[in-house]
């Protein structure tokens, strides 16, 4: 192992050491400041290490421009959730050092599963996440809703590992090799009709446990319960890091180098192209027409996010570069405004009362204007609307999807934006409904959280107003190749 | 600059009257008025900057051009021409008569209204000057939340659900509209490999007809909503009648004209071909506006109601005119834009000043409002006389030349379209006799129009008659539009 391996690597080892580092601290405030600081140094380390892509590890991690750029996603979003969490843990009497030491694990794990390379590091990457997940969801386990919602996503998350773990046994089975890049480019596509069907049947496995993660539909059951009964920061974690992690794999294993239009790497190339169609529309019209009638808005933004990801795999399927630039911005538009949901959500809630309903916001505009349009901003970057970066990440979406003639899912895309609109815009009447109602008197927020805050809102803004920085970056990704 | 200055000062006048007007609620109200005044100026001297002849025959009398998303051939490109200038003309006119009509009447969030008020402009004027299709995608949608605002926070009574219907039905519009602007830009792209959204670009693409039809109807249903046409219109007698007056004279007098603009600017231009091969769907929806919107009014107990059934009714004509394609009739289109918002506008503004008096629309409840208050009694008549198309007001001149157009074309849709005049008089008639003739019938006590109302009314009526007696310049100023977009379209008288 080389220098230049270990600075490659230095993100990863940053995180683990604060990770540990971290369980020594026994009050809120030095645990979740050692914990930014780990953060933002491996953030840091990231951008160093930016020249040195791409780079291959003992065939179990690749680092090329889109891993380094998952990878910062995840660092940047965990930096938003500390800070977040931070407020909320704020006069709980809760040991703090092990929320933050599974904060760190759990975006390790996003690390790792984005720059896997072998199904050992992707398995690894996966379940350090989940783990670390069971916990976090459970946080306020002095709420029923709270373990509950662990122990959904215990039993679902388990189930689907298995899932997974049989899928990577049968494409080996067909192949030989445990290679992501390998499998991507097609080394399962099988000689025999037998083996063809191994493959497709072991690739879609894979897809479950996949598809568990980002919580599409078919796969989506668990959403709106542990959306609501996870601590609002942790909903946000679920909702962006552990979400764009595994959309960056997504994106590595079926979007082989070289290939400019969606191709599935195996032999079952016609099924495949299909089901993503089904599970990207499936998804945007369930998630949207659930949340229609939904009054809880932890669970309105579990459905939100739903039909994001269906937004997102329209972006997917269009294949090639396009799509991995496509993925890329979206990613980043769905993680800035999603975090600012959150984290307003975490700023009116404590441990012992989550501001979930919808009434809860009622009259908030009056009193607190700040909250009110940080909240507005990205409830509006949600539904697409100009000024705001969801309107450009829909419009490279869709014109993505257009240059890939998938014009079934456009039209879908298009009615889903305008059915969105109905929730989101509930929720920004709320606010600015009438006077101020049986509602906790204070909503002046810490320095940290306003901060939180402030960034957040300025990326969505600043994606929505001049995106040509953010797209020239994006610009340098190209499907992953060695 | 004059152009991007148009978009930026109602944008910082509500910003400053946000950022300054704490405490006291007229600051914002004064800022926001100055800054309608100042575009009106600017617009009076583009207007005089380019001759009130717009002759120069080339399609654009001012132009800005800055790149804004070059990694997707996107610009931040506006045009000017005689029939943007129009329409500037109106949304600033429009925008001094709906501060004002506001002044007493909104007391609480005086800073948020009139910052919403003036994005909502601000929207308009780049609608009206954007020359690229994303760029017009962006101010199409940004009109949208601030105007939800305005009728979701300070309308009446049921005024939660016409915001949300009225997000709802323009927000459908607008999306298959940015799918159709993606999908013909992309096709563009294919076939010259540059990616482009510039509208210059865009005109003449090649389309294969089936492609061309589901891009122009992927326009035509954005603009259809908003114009409103036929079947489309629901959402509108709701939005108006719950909406703010201001929000009513906004939403009638320039919303809705910018689903006219649309259709003149780019539907006909874009796809020629399958414009005209669509023309008598078009022609036949119009006529059906026309008449049943007439037949809703008139069966309206709601005044404001009555009010917005009879923009159905009037919309009906600018379609009619555009899809005549001949230059009679696409010139009445234009005229009629600017005679209906400013004879609905003025309309809307008595309406609401009658609703702040005595607290209803119910025509039922109203009668012999005349003797009270003479001057409101007098505005009305003259208005409900603009409803009617009588002569001697821009609202003749322009039914009249769209009726000729159309008379070219399809006598039988002339002859309907001619009744609905005929429906216009009798709803108009009994609109005046319910509410200002006949007995009291209840005791209401009513003051008349205030100097600022009555300046404003008097000013908008005036320009009525002024424009009705000479609508020599506003033809000039339409005149070589009129004639590039017939040429785009192919022929035409």
């Amino acid at each position: 192992m080389s220098a230049r391996d270990i600075v490659v690597l230095l993100p990863l080892i940053i995180v683990a050491a604060v990770s540990i580092g971290v369980l020594f601290i026994r009050r809120n405030a030095p645990a979740a400041v050692v914990t930014l600081i780990g953060f933002l140094a491996a953030l840091a380390a990231t951008f160093a290490a930016w020249p040195l892509a791409p780079r291959q590890i003992g065939g179990l991690l690749v680092f090329d421009r889109f891993v380094f750029f998952g990878i910062s996603l995840v660092l940047a979003a965990s930096v938003f959730v500390t800070a977040s969490s931070w407020a909320y843990l704020r006069g709980h009497a809760d040991g703090r050092g092990e929320y933050y030491f599974l904060l760190l694990l759990a975006s390790l794990g996003s690390a790792v599963l984005a720059a896997a390379a072998h199904f050992a590091t992707f398995f690894l990457g996966l379940e350090l996440l989940s783990v670390s997940l069971y916990t976090l969801i459970a946080w306020r386990r002095e709420r029923g809703a709270g373990a509950e919602a662990g122990i959904k996503y215990l039993v679902l998350a388990g189930a689907t590992s298995a899932f997974l773990l049989f899928g990577m046994a049968l494409l080996y089975a067909v192949s030989g090799s445990m290679d992501i890049g390998r499998i991507a480019a097609g080394a399962a596509g099988g000689t025999s009709p037998a083996e063809a069907i191994m493959a497709a049947v072991g690739l879609g496995m894979i897809l479950v446990g996949l598809g568990f993660k980002l919580a599409v539909v078919p796969f989506h059951l668990w959403a709106p319960d542990v959306y609501d009964g996870a601590p609002a920061p942790v909903a946000g974690y679920i909702a962006t890091v552990s979400k764009g992690a595994v959309a960056v794999l997504l994106v590595r294993l079926f979007i082989p180098a070289g290939a400019e239009s969606f191709i599935a790497p195996s032999g079952a190339s016609t099924a495949f192209p299909w089901t993503f169609t089904i599970i990207a529309g499936a998804s945007m019209f369930v998630g949207n027409l659930l949340a229609l009638r939904e009054d809880n808005v932890k669970r309105i933004l579990a459905y939100s996010s739903i039909s994001h990801l269906g937004y997102l795999l329209v972006a997917f399927m269009a294949g090639g570069t396009q799509a991995v630039q496509a993925v890329s911005f979206y990613l980043v538009t769905y993680f800035a405004t999603t975090l600012v949901a959150f984290a307003v959500v975490a700023a009116l809630s404590t441990p012992d009362h989550e501001a979930d309903h919808i009434e809860h916001y009622n009259g908030l505009a009056a009193r607190s204007p700040w909250l009110t349009g940080v909240f507005t901003a990205s409830l509006l970057s949600l539904a697409g609307l100009p000024l705001t970066a969801g309107f450009v990440g829909k419009f490279i979406i869709m014109k993505a999807g257009a240059g890939a003639q998938l014009w079934a899912l456009i039209i879908i895309l298009a009615v889903n934006g305008t059915i969105s609109i109905f929730y989101y815009l509930r929720i920004v009447s709320a606010m600015f409904r009438g006077k101020a109602a049986a509602a906790p008197a204070s909503t002046r927020q810490p320095v940290a959280v306003a901060l939180v805050l402030a960034v957040l809102t300025l990326i969505v803004v600043t994606l929505g107003v001049y995106p040509q920085p953010m797209l020239s970056f994006i610009s340098l990704f190209a499907p992953v190749g060695q | 600059m004059m152009l991007t200055a148009l978009i930026i000062i109602p944008v910082l006048c509500g910003l400053l009257g946000w950022a300054f007007g704490r405490g006291t609620s007229s600051f914002s109200r004064w800022i926001t008025l100055l800054g309608n005044v100042i575009n009106l100026v600017i617009v009076a001297l583009l207007w005089a900057g380019v001759g009130l002849s717009g002759a120069a025959g080339s399609a654009w009398l001012s132009e800005v051009n800055v790149p804004w998303i070059p990694g997707l051939g996107i610009s931040f490109t506006l045009g000017l021409d005689g029939l943007s200038l129009t329409m500037l003309a109106l949304t600033a006119f429009l925008g001094i008569a709906s501060v004002l009509a506001s002044w007493t009447g909104i007391r609480d969030r005086v800073r948020f209204f009139h910052f919403n008020l003036s994005l909502v402009l601000a929207g308009v004027n780049g609608v009206f000057l954007a020359l690229d299709l994303f760029l017009f995608a962006f101010f199409w949608e940004l009109m949208l939340v601030p105007m939800y605002f305005l009728i979701d926070i300070w309308g009446h009574e049921n005024r939660h659900r016409a915001a949300m219907k009225f997000f709802l039905f323009t927000q459908i519009g607008g999306l298959l509209m940015l799918v159709a602007i993606i999908v013909l830009a992309v096709i563009h792209g294919m076939a010259t490999g540059s990616l482009s959204f510039d509208y210059r670009d865009l005109i003449g693409t090649q389309l294969s007809p089936v492609m061309g039809m589901l891009l122009m109807l992927g326009f035509f249903v954005a603009f259809a909503v908003k114009l409103p046409v036929f079947p489309l219109h629901t959402w509108l007698p709701d939005a108006h009648t719950e909406a703010p007056t201001a929000g009513s004279v906004v939403l009638a007098g320039l919303l809705l004209k910018t689903g006219g603009y649309g259709f003149i600017r780019f539907v006909i231009p874009l796809f020629p071909a399958v414009s005209r091969a669509f023309a008598p769907v078009a022609l036949g929806l119009a006529v059906a506006g026309i008449i049943y919107g007439g037949f809703m009014a008139f069966g309206q107990k709601d005044m404001k109601r009555l009010v917005a059934y009879t923009s159905v009714s009037h919309l009906g004509f600018v379609l009619l005119g555009v899809y005549a394609f001949n230059s009679l009739a696409l010139t009445g289109a234009v005229l009629q834009m600017v005679s209906h918002g400013i004879s609905t506008g003025a309309l809307f503004i008595l309406v609401g000043a009658l609703q702040d008096r005595i607290h209803t629309r119910d025509l039922d409840r109203m009668g012999g409002l005349w003797k009270q208050a003479p001057r409101m009694g007098t505005a009305a008549m003259v208005l409900a006389m603009a409803l009617v198309g009588l002569p001697g007001l821009l609202n003749f001149v322009s039914e009249f030349l769209v009726l000729l157009g159309a008379w070219q074309v399809n006598m039988l849709l002339s002859i309907l379209a001619g009744l609905g005049l005929v429906v216009a008089t009798i709803y108009a008639l009994r609109m005046i006799q319910l509410s200002f003739h006949g007995s009291p019938r209840e005791t209401w006590k009513v003051p008349d129009l205030s100097a600022r109302e009555t300046a404003v009314l008097f000013v908008m009526i005036a320009a009525l008659v002024v424009l009705g007696m000479f609508p020599q310049p506003l033809l000039r100023t339409v005149e070589s539009v009129v004639a590039g977009v017939l040429a785009a379209a192919g022929g035409g008288a």
